[in-house]
């Protein structure tokens, strides 16, 4: 029981984190060109 | 990313600009890297999802520059007013930040609720329950609140849609597992109403990412008519303002080549325009100093001086927007399929659980135990399945069709066009592909072509682009030129080889014709709008598919007789905008479902009026934005594979429907009978929305 204690706590917290880093990446304007962001890898950098 | 430090104290401007033309990672590179060397431009970034460059500039840097440095890099580019690029994709981000939530508190819930089914018990069930309810009831708060708004606005109106159900489901399900949980109870559903919640979002994130992504598809392709014109101030300066910046009284100049951004008399110059964009006559008009000249008409040969009469919402534009303002409120009275299924769906599904409360009642149970079966009763009943049934199919096809050339701006947009049982085509720009094109090409000996091929390079007059694009087919290397020259109002001029030769007007009044002189040597070139390919094909489709079709046009007798020898069509000719949209409205007052095809200014009301409608890429902007769907490419054939796939779309919609229903009549007397616990509402409510979403995916070659 004392594992549960601890466990589900930071089950909770962890799937927070996730939650949170969802929300930050779609804030931050990760998710507004998904085409371009796979194509701008290939794009060698001159300098 | 590129990034000039501007210089202090200069103003910064924002541009947007739609680039169709991209399509790989070199062109970002291409573009971004091009731009920086501008002299002007602080910041450009190509976003390649919406086809969109957004452009930082220093404010003195004019945005025919811009558009010039752009097509320098070799892309086409095309300003976007400023409504044409708001987010609207604010419904889609909130929608994902929903589903978001309600996946997060559906895993976990369903963690906790898992160890309860396998056998916690005691104190460990009653603190799994209450844990989940503290998941639950905020992401219920949070989550569900796009159902409960619309479920409230429907309400308000006396009128119930799929929302009803679903929002008084999860509310009363959830208070009630609050209830259990508190009391020690054996069963709590919050699993079961935050799946729901979850279920039902990802179907309408999908619904609304598949709206965007058609929109800004739309939105890459729309040639604005005219985003604004060249000024000439009175001390002779002339600055480039935007369409609705300009003022009666204005004087601008138009290129050949150019479309007016304003109504306007011509002061100076002697040109031929071209008006099929307003007015679908497809024959170049000449005009002279004093004629009236409208927005959206296109210079032809020569520039032109105009006094602008009327300019923004005043030119004669604005008439055909408010027809279409008008014609367009019939098609908002259209009912979805969802919420016409949802009218009959909600009353049975609410008497379904009330009489199930009664009848616990009334046979002795307690109404705590009554209470209970009703929970299960409405929770099983929820339209899990049927609110995944439509969008899901709809997505997939919408998809299917994107692949082939099709934006389809909605799901309503989809099941119209199922629906309709008779076609009215425009004619110029629409089953002909609006600009002239060469007729023979036979006529030009192999040694004139590269020399033919220079001449009409040099130009942007319709007719040499017509000329080039026909020899560019036929491996032609276009030959050295010298001293070239435009001559306004007659063409192009220059030397080969020590030979003069020269592009111009063809002979006599006929100006859809070229001559082409090489030394003394005269050859005139015919150009006429010819039938985009497939045209004959695509109406017996429809034909097959019983869809009669007719021609309306605003061209005179005779052309459309020419353009249309062999096709089978009636035609009514020499319509204005209003006649063409009473034509559809007489045809749906004889109960026809009308498919309207158009793509000039002069189809916008008919367009909007229509039942459902489609517009060809190369449409204006009006055309474009009254259409429910846009068609890519010259061919017709899309138009009737549409009609396909949307009918086998919505067959697919009811066979899910039909599972949906199937679902609940085998799980309903299960939780009538009270033996519906949250673990077999679990598995009935994802089993049966896997089943529909399969279902759904044989769509995905809908429009081949």
């Amino acid at each position: 029981m004392t594992g549960l204690a601890l466990l589900i706590p930071l089950a909770l917290a962890l799937g927070l984190c996730g939650l949170g880093a969802f929300f930050w990446a779609m804030r931050g304007g990760q998710f507004d060109d998904m085409d371009g962001a796979g194509m701008r890898i290939l794009i060698e950098d001159e300098e | 990313m590129t990034v000039q430090q501007p210089l202090s104290g200069e103003a910064v401007e924002h541009t947007t600009l739609a680039v169709p033309g991209v399509r790989c990672a070199a062109c970002i590179a291409r573009i971004e890297d091009g731009l920086s060397g501008v002299p002007g431009i602080v910041n450009a970034r190509l976003n390649m999802t919406s086809k969109q460059l957004s452009v930082d500039h220093l404010a003195t840097l004019q945005l025919p520059e811009l558009v010039a440095a752009v097509e320098r890099i070799g892309f086409e580019a095309q300003p976007l007013t400023a409504d044409a690029s708001t987010p609207a994709s604010s419904e889609s981000r909130q929608l994902l930040r929903c589903t978001a939530v309600a996946g997060f508190a559906a895993m976990n819930v369903m963690l906790l609720s898992v160890s309860v089914w396998s056998g916690a018990g005691g104190a460990t069930r009653d603190v799994f329950h209450l844990l989940s309810g503290a998941i639950a009831i905020p992401t219920v708060a949070y989550a569900g609140r796009p159902f409960f708004r619309s479920a409230w606005s429907a309400l308000r109106r006396g009128q119930t849609n799929m929302d009803v159900p679903v929002s008084i489901g999860v509310l009363l399900v959830t208070a009630l597992s609050l209830y259990e949980s508190l009391t020690g109870g054996a069963h709590a559903y919050f699993d079961g109403a935050v799946m729901l919640l979850f279920f039902l979002l990802t179907g309408r994130a999908l619904d609304s990412v598949m709206r965007d992504r058609a929109r800004d598809g739309v939105t890459a392709l729309v040639r604005q008519s005219a985003p604004g014109a060249m000024i000439l101030r009175a001390d002779g300066r002339s600055e480039w303002v935007r369409a609705e910046a300009l003022t009666p009284g204005d004087r601008i100049i138009v290129a050949a080549g150019e479309r007016l951004a304003a109504d306007g008399v011509v002061e100076q110059g002697d040109s031929a325009t071209d008006r099929s964009l307003i007015t679908g006559e497809s024959k170049p008009c000449p005009v002279i100093p004093g004629d009236e000249v409208l927005a959206g008409t296109l210079n032809l040969s020569a520039p032109l001086t105009v006094r602008v009469t009327a300019a923004g919402a005043d030119t004669g534009i604005a008439e055909i927007a408010r027809l279409m303002s008008e014609a367009g409120q019939g098609r908002s009275r259209y009912v979805r399929i969802a919420d016409r299924a949802a009218r009959l769906y909600a009353p049975a599904v609410h008497t379904l659980a009330a009489s199930s409360f009664l009848l616990w009642l009334v046979l002795g149970a307690g109404w705590h135990q009554a209470l209970l079966v009703a929970a299960a009763v409405l929770i099983i009943t929820c339209p899990c399945a049927l609110g995944l049934a439509v969008p899901a199919a709809q997505i997939v096809a919408a998809g299917s069709l994107m692949r082939a050339g099709v934006l389809v701006k909605d799901g309503s947009a989809l099941e119209r066009l199922a629906e309709a049982d008779r076609a009215l085509f425009d004619k110029t720009g629409t089953l002909t592909l609006g600009r002239p094109d060469l007729i023979n090409l036979e006529a030009i000996g192999p040694e004139q072509r590269p020399v033919a091929l220079a001449l009409a390079q040099a130009s942007r007059h319709p007719l040499a682009r017509a000329l080039a694009r026909s020899l560019q087919s036929t491996d032609v290397v276009a030959a050295p030129l010298a001293g070239v020259e435009e001559e306004p109002g007659f063409g192009i001029r220059a030397t080969c080889n020590g030979v003069p030769v020269a592009l111009g007007r063809g002979d006599g009044q006929d100006t859809l014709s070229a001559t082409l002189s090489i030394g003394d040597d005269r050859t005139v070139l015919h150009f006429t709008d010819v039938l985009r390919p497939g045209c004959a094909t695509t109406l017996q489709q429809l034909k097959r598919l019983g869809i009669e079709a007719s021609v309306v046009s605003g061209d005179n007798r005779n052309s459309v007789a020419a353009a249309l020898a062999g096709l089978g069509l009636t035609a009514q000719t020499g319509m204005r905008p209003e006649e063409k949209m009473d034509a559809v409205a007489r045809l749906q007052g004889a109960g026809h479902k009308v498919l309207m095809v158009g793509d000039g200014l002069n189809d916008g009301p008919a367009l909007a009026a229509g039942y459902v409608s489609m517009a060809p890429a190369s449409a204006s902007d009006v055309g474009q934005n009254a259409a429910d769907a846009v068609f890519l490419g010259d061919s017709l054939a899309p138009v009737a594979s549409a009609v396909r796939a949307a009918r086998r779309t919505m067959r697919v919609v009811r066979q899910n429907f039909a599972i949906a229903v199937g679902y609940n009549i085998i799980a309903v007397p299960l939780a009538f009978a009270g033996l519906v616990t949250p673990l077999v509402a679990a598995l009935a409510m994802s089993g049966s929305s896997i089943v529909v979403v399969a279902n759904a995916l044989r769509l995905r070659s809908a429009a081949q």
